[in-house]
């Protein structure tokens, strides 16, 4: 009971943290807007010459756009949640103390990072979202459980997620710098979530390797239930499956690591 | 607090008036601040090459960046034949040329993004009694050589494009290909600029810049008869984006304009891009007037 209330705690103020910047998130919320409009010209235009371009119809691959612009944030796609600073306190030694605290270093900073994706999803995601319904011709559900269902999805993807950062965070115990693993991470993540381009209009082969590559319970996954184009368990079972074995490997990396840690003065 | 801030503000005001380059004439204060600028640049340019493997990477790692995004428009061709009535090379033509006007100005300005955590933390106070412009310092912090990763891939794309493409080429067409490029670095110089003055009032608001620089990058991959008439004449008339590939370039292609413009606009970037960095001056200025440090 005690450890629970301490994660929530944690949550709560990785939450008040991001939620202190209301001018950085109103400009986020404008930049993620922007390159909304453009992909869902883009889109309208793919969609145009191609309809029915990989199972969705147009409204679908609009609706595609304005909720991956929604959910940039939440799943940190492109970093710029944790991770640079556990790397900066690995570099800087600073970690020792993070060791030291009757806390868990993975369920402390997966409980920051959920606060942080909770706000992320509320303050980012909601009027990205609400503008595209404005502007364009969506397809959202009305039926309440299916957003229940893409919410559950939404978490699984944070989850994942975080699991992700985490490990590349870890690898400057041994790099001392971060800052090449997380660009190339990043990388990745941009091309294999569907950020660029949903995962089911990619050709042959390379569409089923990224569609079960753990990218694709970032932003896919979740769109996908919210569409009603994928079956909500079987989502949740490769988006589980991937946050358990990535969460399991963060850990095993983190107990090598930490007893590699020699703390400078003894 | 008020009187104590405006007394910090005259302080700093008397600084800048023994400030030895407040006296030149706008060449001198030009020519001082290109020759800070280089040397800033040289030095981070050393610090960089004291890791080469490390340059090596990241560099790779901004080519590979902006290769993923070409990659995407690859797979969308391979569903489709045509992109808003535009075939792959000419896809292409534009994607190069606009990635490489932006390369070539994020490489000379894209730190200037940093500006408003400088406001932030205080650090831009330090910057203000050197005797060099603040310009020339902003731009060339942590100059990132690394960029040019961006510029390259840019260039083989447009090479790509000019390989496969049967242009009709004048003369005109193949002056208007170095213009075009130069002319559109101007552009997104002028956007960089403008958005660290932004950044005087509006500290957090970094993001806003991003809409404009790398979100006016993307806009200008893709054909413009892919967006709605009213985001054309947005980035035509009013953030004159479209100068920087789109106008020039269909020129080229010979393709009509969505818009209704006379042909001779085609040629006009160099002027666009003129007037675009004067105002970005202005802008800049404006805004370092208007800088108060804490004030307390």
């Amino acid at each position: 009971m005690g450890t629970a209330r301490l994660y929530a705690a944690v949550a709560g103020s990785g939450f008040r943290r991001y939620a202190t910047y209301r001018v950085a998130t109103a400009a986020g919320v404008f930049t993620n807007t922007v390159f909304g409009l453009i992909l869902a010209y883009l889109f309208i235009a793919l969609w145009d010459s191609k309809p029915h371009l990989g199972g969705y119809d147009q409204a679908q691959a609009l609706t595609y756009v304005w909720v991956s612009q929604g959910l940039l944030m939440v799943v940190a796609m492109m970093g710029g949640g944790f991770e640079d600073e556990l790397i900066e306190r690995i570099r800087t030694g600073d970690i020792a103390i993070d060791l030291y605290r009757p806390a868990d270093l993975q369920l402390w900073w997966l409980a920051q990072d959920m606060g942080r994706a909770l706000f992320h999803l509320l303050g980012r995601g909601v009027v990205p979202l609400l503008f595209g319904a404005l502007v364009f011709d969506l397809a959202l559900p009305s039926d309440p459980l299916t957003w229940l269902a893409f919410l559950v999805a939404v978490a699984l993807g944070v989850a994942v997620g975080f699991s992700i950062r985490f490990l590349v965070a870890l690898s400057a115990f041994w790099l001392l710098d971060g800052a090449g693993v997380a660009q190339l991470t990043s990388i990745a993540g941009i091309f294999c979530s569907g950020m660029l381009l949903p995962l089911n209009v990619f050709p042959g082969a390379l569409g089923e390797v990224v569609r079960v590559l753990p990218w694709a319970s970032l932003i896919q996954a979740p769109v996908d239930v919210l569409l009603g184009t994928a079956d909500p368990l079987g989502t949740y079972a490769l988006q589980a499956a991937w946050a358990i074995a990535l969460l399991a490997a963060g850990r095993l990396v983190q107990s090598v690591a930490t007893r590699r840690v020699v703390v400078q003065g003894g | 607090m008020k009187a104590g801030g405006t007394a910090v503000r005259e302080t700093a005001v008397r600084v800048v008036d023994v400030h030895p380059f407040e006296r030149q004439g706008a060449y001198e204060r030009l020519r001082d601040g290109l020759r800070a600028y280089r040397l800033i640049t040289a030095m981070w340019i050393r610090s960089t090459m004291a890791y080469r493997a490390s340059f090596a990477m990241t560099a790779f790692g901004n080519f590979a960046a902006t290769a993923l995004d070409f990659a995407a428009i690859l797979l969308m061709f391979s569903r489709v034949d045509r992109l808003g009535g535009y075939s792959l090379p000419e896809v292409a033509l534009l994607y190069g040329v606009s990635g490489v006007a932006f390369g070539f100005a994020d490489l000379a300005l894209g730190s200037m993004d940093r500006l408003g955590r400088r406001v932030r933390d205080g650090t831009l106070d330090t910057l203000l009694v050197r005797p060099v412009p603040v310009l020339a310092q902003v731009a060339a912090d942590r100059f990132a050589l690394r960029r040019l990763g961006r510029i390259t891939q840019g260039l083989l794309v447009v090479g790509y494009a000019l390989a496969v493409l049967d242009i009709h080429w004048t003369p005109l067409k193949v002056l208007l290909m170095p213009v075009m490029l130069l002319s559109g670095a101007g552009i997104f110089s002028a956007v960089f600029v403008a958005g660290a003055a932004f950044q005087f009032v509006a500290q957090d608001a970094s993001e806003v810049q991003n809409s404009f620089t790398y979100g006016g990058n993307t806009l200008l991959q893709y054909p413009p008869t892919v967006f709605a008439k009213d985001m054309l004449r947005g980035v035509t008339f009013v953030l004159p984006l479209a100068f920087v590939n789109w106008l020039p370039a269909l020129y080229v292609l010979g393709r009509p304009y969505p818009l209704d413009l006379p042909e001779w606009v085609a040629f006009a970037p160099p002027v666009v891009a003129a007037l675009c960095c004067a105002l970005a001056g202005i802008a800049w200025r404006a805004g370092l007037r208007a800088y108060r440090s804490t004030g307390s």
